[in-house]
């Protein structure tokens, strides 16, 4: 269809200029500013009283640098053991997702075994369903069994929801996987187990990389299960610790700011860690 | 000897069955079920038939969190999907070319930032920020002697949605971005410069040559974005309740409300049952209309 497009000629090659090319970049990072601003704004105001922020606004600059701010918020928010359940479950959520995912798409991808595109339909219903289909009944049966309010019981719900898409992404990969190794171990008389863990896992390390990175930080940033599952302290996560901190104190303004900054840093971590590992991965699970 | 054999290898999917049925197939049928019942959470269900579903038709609090889930898609796919459209191809084709690939990583990686954030989180960072007395969104307007124009933001009905659909789209540039950003890199060069130097305009390239061909992307961008404008929980929890009156009620937060603040859970199931018909048949669409269009493009 640009075949008409490329008759029509009137050849001027366009040419930025010097002043062009400065006015681009300088919009780009007035763009990235502004972009960054509500960010900065809960930064620069955790380290002020709340004296001095009516006193002199937002935007001034705190007067010292203060972390009492910071140690008081902590304190109350009692961080250090939301940090480890977040990081606890997160981790373990990961582990067991790619798990599941890996055998699921062992069998899909590897064995392409009958009714695989039965599967793969399910799975992508499994990855678009709203939690909140299965909210009341998960609960109900969580509370039935004794598992309500524990760590374990958001565990296993995320394991098997996340690999879902888990399931979906390598099984795309697997499935293009080189025939002739999966071949040529079986003549070795691999057995299927040893075929997975010995052949298929070290060579999709990758692949696997992205997807721990990915279950991770999706399960760390989760909400409304653990806002069902998670009623106590000693098992909250660090999101709701921050949404409930507001809602029981939020009348110290630059506490609240703090309480956000808290909630803000460790995922800024994570992406300042993981950059590459996550673009990639967005990008791959975008396209099949 | 030969290795197509597939047997033995169902295996393997058995706990991913179990774990699917356990978690999945039946809580949703049982939620389904529920839907059709009278429930408080405790005791027996009693059985109503479509009762729910006839009280959600005339439920003007029903009608009005789908209508907002659809208002919501505006602030995170419509605006997003554009304005990252145009960024990427700034970046990409000129960014890129004129600073380097690192300074546009830079970039992308600045405006994908917010994406990162747990949305709860993002939400009270915005709330904070939309505070009537003391927040910095009147506090600069203030400032620069727009007085009459500050308000409170999240409480008053006419600002209410608007102001989350400003955090949400905040939120949701960097996604559209990334993957177009990785989507652009597919396209022959060559292709562009050969419409420009038959003097076709940035923006006519981008309508008749880049949209086409990042097609693919383009449809994932916005079924994804869709689903997650449908399932909004968390800002509308943080930042207004769904209030002020009805003005931010979201299907998401609305059964939510009903399962375990009223503990009216048929109702809650039904509101649950319909958000995720809405879903599935969103999903089929787009599905069928990306598989026709591969298939008549022959790729």
């Amino acid at each position: 269809m640009s075949q008409e497009s490329l008759v029509i000629a009137s050849r001027q090659p366009q040419r930025f200029n010097r002043v062009n090319n400065l006015l681009s970049l300088v919009s780009l990072i007035a763009l990235l500013l502004l972009m960054l601003f509500p960010l900065f704004m809960i930064t620069v105001n955790s380290f002020k009283t709340d004296d001095e922020y009516y006193a002199n606004g937002p935007m001034s600059m705190p007067e010292r640098f203060s972390l009492d701010n910071v140690k008081s918020v902590w304190e109350r928010l009692d961080y250090t053991t939301k940090l480890k359940n977040s990081f606890v479950i997160s981790f373990t959520t990961a582990v067991l997702g790619i798990g599941l995912s890996l055998l699921n798409s062992f069998a899909l991808g590897i064995g392409r075994i009958k009714g695989k595109a039965f599967f793969l339909v399910f799975f992508i219903m499994a990855i678009t369903l709203p939690q909140e289909v299965l909210a009341y009944p998960l609960y109900y049966m969580f509370k039935e069994v004794g598992l309500y309010n524990s760590r374990l019981s958001v565990v296993l719900i995320f394991a098997v929801l996340h690999s879902a898409f888990g399931t979906y992404l390598l099984t795309s990969v697997f499935s293009v996987f080189p025939r002739e190794l999966l071949e040529a171990a079986m003549i070795d008389g691999c057995s299927k187990l040893q075929l997975l863990y010995r052949i298929v896992v070290p060579i999709s390390r990758p692949s696997l990389s992205v997807l721990f990175v990915f279950f991770f930080i999706l399960t760390w940033n989760e909400f409304f299960l653990p806002l069902i599952f998670l009623v106590s302290n000693d098992t909250q996560t660090v999101p709701l610790a921050i949404a409930m901190f507001q809602g029981q104190r939020g009348t110290v303004v630059t506490f609240q700011s703090t309480a956000a900054l808290l909630g803000i840093l460790p995922c800024v971590i994570f992406f300042l860690f993981f950059q590459r590992t996550l673009s990639r991965g967005i990008t791959v699970g975008s396209i099949k | 000897m030969s290795y197509k054999s597939s047997r033995g290898y169902w295996v393997f999917l058995i706990p991913g069955i179990v774990a699917f049925l356990v978690i999945i197939v039946i809580p949703m049928l049982a939620n389904i079920g529920i839907s059709f019942t009278k429930w408080r959470g405790v005791g027996d269900p009693t059985w109503i038939g479509l009762a729910n579903y006839e009280t959600a038709l005339d439920d003007k609090t029903f009608w009005a969190s789908f209508q907002n889930n659809f208002r919501l898609i505006f602030a995170m796919t419509i605006i997003p999907t554009c304005l990252g459209l145009v960024l990427a191809v700034f970046l990409f084709e000129h960014t890129a070319r004129r600073f380097g690939q690192r300074t546009a990583s830079f970039f992308r990686a600045g405006f994908y930032l917010p994406q990162i954030i747990p949305l709860v989180v993002a939400a009270i960072v915005w709330r904070w920020i939309y505070q009537p007395k003391w927040g910095v969104l009147n506090w600069l307007l203030t400032t620069i002697g727009l007085e009459s124009q500050t308000r409170n933001w999240l409480g008053d009905a006419d600002t209410a949605l608007y102001s989350i659909m400003g955090m949400l789209v905040w939120i949701q540039i960097g996604y559209p971005l990334v993957i177009f950003m990785a989507a652009l890199q597919r396209i022959d060069p060559e292709l562009h410069e050969a419409a420009s130097l038959d003097g076709a305009s940035p923006f006519q390239r981008l309508w008749h040559i880049t949209v086409p061909l990042i097609r693919p992307e383009l449809f994932v961008v916005v079924l994804t974005t869709s689903i997650h404008a449908l399932k909004v929980f968390a800002p509308v929890y943080a930042m207004t309740s769904g209030g002020p009156g009805r003005s931010t009620i979201v299907a998401s937060y609305f059964s939510y409300r009903n399962f375990f603040e009223r503990a009216n859970v048929g109702y809650g199931a039904t509101v649950a049952t319909v958000l995720t018909a809405i879903i599935v048949a969103l999903t089929i669409v787009f599905i069928t209309i990306q598989t026709r269009q591969e298939q008549s493009e022959g790729a």
